[in-house]
This record gives C-alpha cells, structure tokens and sequence, in this order.
C-alpha cells in the first residue's frame, strides 16, 4: 500500500501539479477579466522548455536543479508513503538550498539577489514548518502520518490555528503574491526573473517539475489535517485542498507584492500568533 | 493553430523607441487583446525568451544590447521588429545617430509596420512569427538529431561571438 501510493505519487504529481497550474492561470485570468490560456499551457510549456537549446552558464546549475527535484521527490515520497512528517519538512527545507545554491552559482546579479530573497523566505517559513510537525505531535502522540491519519477525528478539530499559518506560508511556497519575491509564476517580473534569471530551456524545465511536486506536497499537508480513520474525510480532503488552493489564488490576485521585511514581520506575526497560539493551548488540553 | 508552437514567451526590448509603439505591446496584455489565449507570456528573461519584440530603430547605444540579448536567447528563437522605425529607421532614417531597422543588427523574422503599431496588428505579427518559430523548431530538433546542432546554433555567426 506504502509502495503503491508513493510511486503513484512520483508518478502522477507532475502531472497533478501542471493541471492545478493550468487552473490556477485560467482562474487568475478570469479574475482579471481575461480570457486565459488553454487548461493544458503548463504542459505545452514545458515540453517546450525541453526542446530548447541549453544555455547554461556552468555545468553545476544543472546539477544542482536534478538535486533539487530529487529531494522534493523523495520529502513528497515520505508524507505519502505516511512516513515521518518531522523529516520530510527537514527534507523539503534541504530541497530549497539546493536551488539556492543553483541561483548563487552563475555570476547574474539579479539570480544572486533572488537567492537571497529565497533565503529570507526559508527564514520567513521555516518556524511555522516546525511548530506543525510539534502541533500534529500534541494533536496525535505521534510524527507518524500514518498515525497522524488514522485517529478517529481530524487534526483540524485541534489545530485550527495551525492551518491559518500553513495557509500563509503555502503562498510563500507557491510563489504567490503577496510573497512572490525571490520568482514569480505566470507573467509576473521581478529582478528579471529572480532566481532563476539564468536558468534557460531543460534547466528550468527541471525546475518547474519540482515546483509541481512541491505543489502536491504542499497540498498534501493540508490534507493532513483533514484526514482521519473514516472513509469519508478523503474526498472532504480533497475538496479542502482545492479550496485552499482557490483562496491562494484569490489571494495572488488581490495582494501586491510586498518588501522582505514585511514579508519576515508578518509571517512571524501569523506564526506566533496563530500556531503559537494553538500550540499553547493544545499544551494545556491535553 | 494545432500545429503551431504553443508555448511562445516574449521578450520586448525597446532599442530606441518613442514609447508609442512600447505601449502597444502592453496593452497586448490587457483584458481586451489577452495574449496569454495563446500562451504567449511576457517575460522579461533573454534566458526563457522565444520571441524578441523590438521597438524603434536601432542606434549606436542600442546596437550592443541588441546583439548581447539576441545572442542570450536559447535556439529556437524569432525576432518580430514592430513598428515602423524598428522596421526601417522610420522617419529617423536619415538622422545621424540611427544606423536603421533592427535589421541591420541582428535577423528579423517578421516586420509590424505602423506608428505606433496597433495592438492588433502586433497580435498578427506574432502569431505570423509563431509559424516560423514552430519551422524553426522542426528544423532544430532534425539537426539536433543528426548531430548538427552547434551549426544550426549559428556557432560562427557574427551576432554570437
């Protein structure tokens, strides 16, 4: 069952991610007033990305971009073959550096500071990422997800604030506004492309499909906290993932892009004050 | 359009234009002309770009530039010259800064006369140059796969040394 669900996983999660990608910029485009690209652009785009000639300013980049994709393959492997969720955070924290490391290795200024800003959003992330895998701990008495998803009432009964923090931080994840400053998706600029300013053809590709993986991977935790021993809480799952993501993309298109420090203030704040919060208060119930 | 290249992102570079023609090119993006139907993104990286738009004619500032983003794109790539001055040197022809069309510079693909060019006609001019791109592409992936590639990158060419 573990095997099945994790090959499914590798499997299929780029192509889940590139039809959720495909949504989002048709949803986008319609709030916008707009027309939109086809349902099936991100696949296009990056077959087309394959069939580019690869510019590449060293031959590190891309190898760096490989490890990036493999690590959030295998930090996705493990929340679904309902492994140790405290251990596919730190896996998924580990994927990130890679691609810091991919943008600081050419000499692009614009990629260097798009480095830094991913370094600034991991800063920004990374306390709530941790307060979860405790919060699902006090919830449940275990790190297991697979105990995690086996108790007899969802997490979200307890760690409502929880989810309030993970909603802010997917939007970092993600790339979305209001939190999209190392890169952006779509049509977005900044510093160029940010981040990955150098990354041409296959490389970006590479990277694209990790950002699909990661997508799932972050949906996947939301599911987490819906999940429980009953068969019925899959599809409420499901359905809440999709709504997470609608509110994300709401949430693109309503907010502007704001400064660094905004950005570590305010995902503090929500940290502190939302899963902090519950945190303490699990503390003392149970 | 099945046949077409489906995922065509563009770059805009203004070589020495009045704007007039620049703000064509964003109001492609708006609710009332949406490029992006087509899949088209505005990008502003030479490194993910397929198609160059350029605005106005090229000058002895510009001629640089021009050369260095064209050489940045990745194969298979289109340039699309929009506007009149971008196509010829305009009335700007004869001044004695201006060395012409962009032309001169590096190959272009497809000319949008005009000025400024109207949003629609730049659609025309880029869904005319997604038929060379996706003519280009073909020819790529063969000399690519009989070994040819670093000859069909255009190795020796003076735009990219």
């Amino acid at each position: 069952m573990q095997a099945v669900s994790v090959i499914l996983y590798l499997i299929l999660a780029p192509f889940a991610g590139a039809l959720l990608d495909g949504v989002s910029r048709i949803v986008s485009a319609r709030m916008q007033g707009r027309k939109g690209p086809p349902l099936l652009q991100p696949f296009y785009d990056l077959l087309k990305l394959f069939q580019k000639q690869m510019i590449a300013v060293n031959s590190v980049q891309m190898l760096l971009n490989l490890s990036y994709l493999v690590f959030l393959a295998i930090a996705g492997s493990m929340l679904f073959a309902g492994a140790d969720i405290l251990m596919c955070l730190f896996i998924l924290s580990t994927a990130d550096m890679f691609l810091i490391m991919a943008a600081s290795s050419d000499s692009s200024p614009f990629s260097s500071l798009g480095a830094s800003r991913e370094m600034m959003q991991i800063m920004a992330y990374e306390p709530l990422t941790l307060l979860l895998s405790v919060g699902f701990y006090l919830t449940t008495g275990s790190f297991h997800v697979g105990d995690i998803i086996s108790r007899p009432v969802s997490a979200i009964v307890f760690m409502p604030g929880f989810l309030i923090g993970f909603f802010v931080i997917t939007a970092i994840k993600l790339r979305k506004s209001p939190f999209d400053l190392s890169t952006s998706h779509h049509a977005h600029q900044e510093l160029v492309k940010g981040l990955t300013t150098e990354m041409a053809g296959p490389t970006f590709g590479i990277m694209n499909v990790a950002e699909y993986y990661e997508m799932i991977l972050m949906l996947g935790i939301v599911a987490l906290f819906f999940l429980n021993e009953n068969w019925w809480s899959w599809p409420l799952a499901i359905v809440m993932c999709l709504l997470v993501f609608f509110l994300e993309i709401l949430w693109d298109n309503v907010s502007a892009r704001v400064k660094w420090r905004t950005m570590l203030d305010s995902c503090w704040i929500v940290t502190l004050l939302s899963a902090g919060l519950n945190g303490l208060i699990l503390m003392l119930i149970q | 359009m099945a046949k077409l290249a489906k995922s065509p992102w563009l770059l805009h570079y203004d070589a020495s234009s009045c704007n007039g023609c620049d703000i064509e090119v964003l109001d492609c993006t708006t609710p009332r002309f949406d490029i992006e139907r087509f899949g088209i993104i505005n990008t502003g990286d030479p490194f993910q770009a397929d198609i160059l738009l350029v605005t106005g004619g090229v000058n002895a500032q510009s001629e640089a530039v021009v050369k260095q983003i064209y050489s940045q794109m990745p194969n298979p790539k289109v340039v699309v010259a929009v506007g009149i001055c971008a196509c010829t040197g305009g009335v700007f022809k004869e001044c004695y800064n201006i060395k012409g069309g962009v032309d001169t510079v590096i190959p272009v693909d497809v000319y949008v006369p005009g000025c400024a060019a109207r949003p629609q006609a730049i659609i025309d001019g880029v869904v005319k140059a997604l038929e060379i791109l996706d003519k280009k592409r073909r020819d790529y992936a063969q000399a690519r796969k009989s070994g040819q590639a670093d000859e069909a990158e255009g190795g020796n060419e003076p735009w990219n040394t």
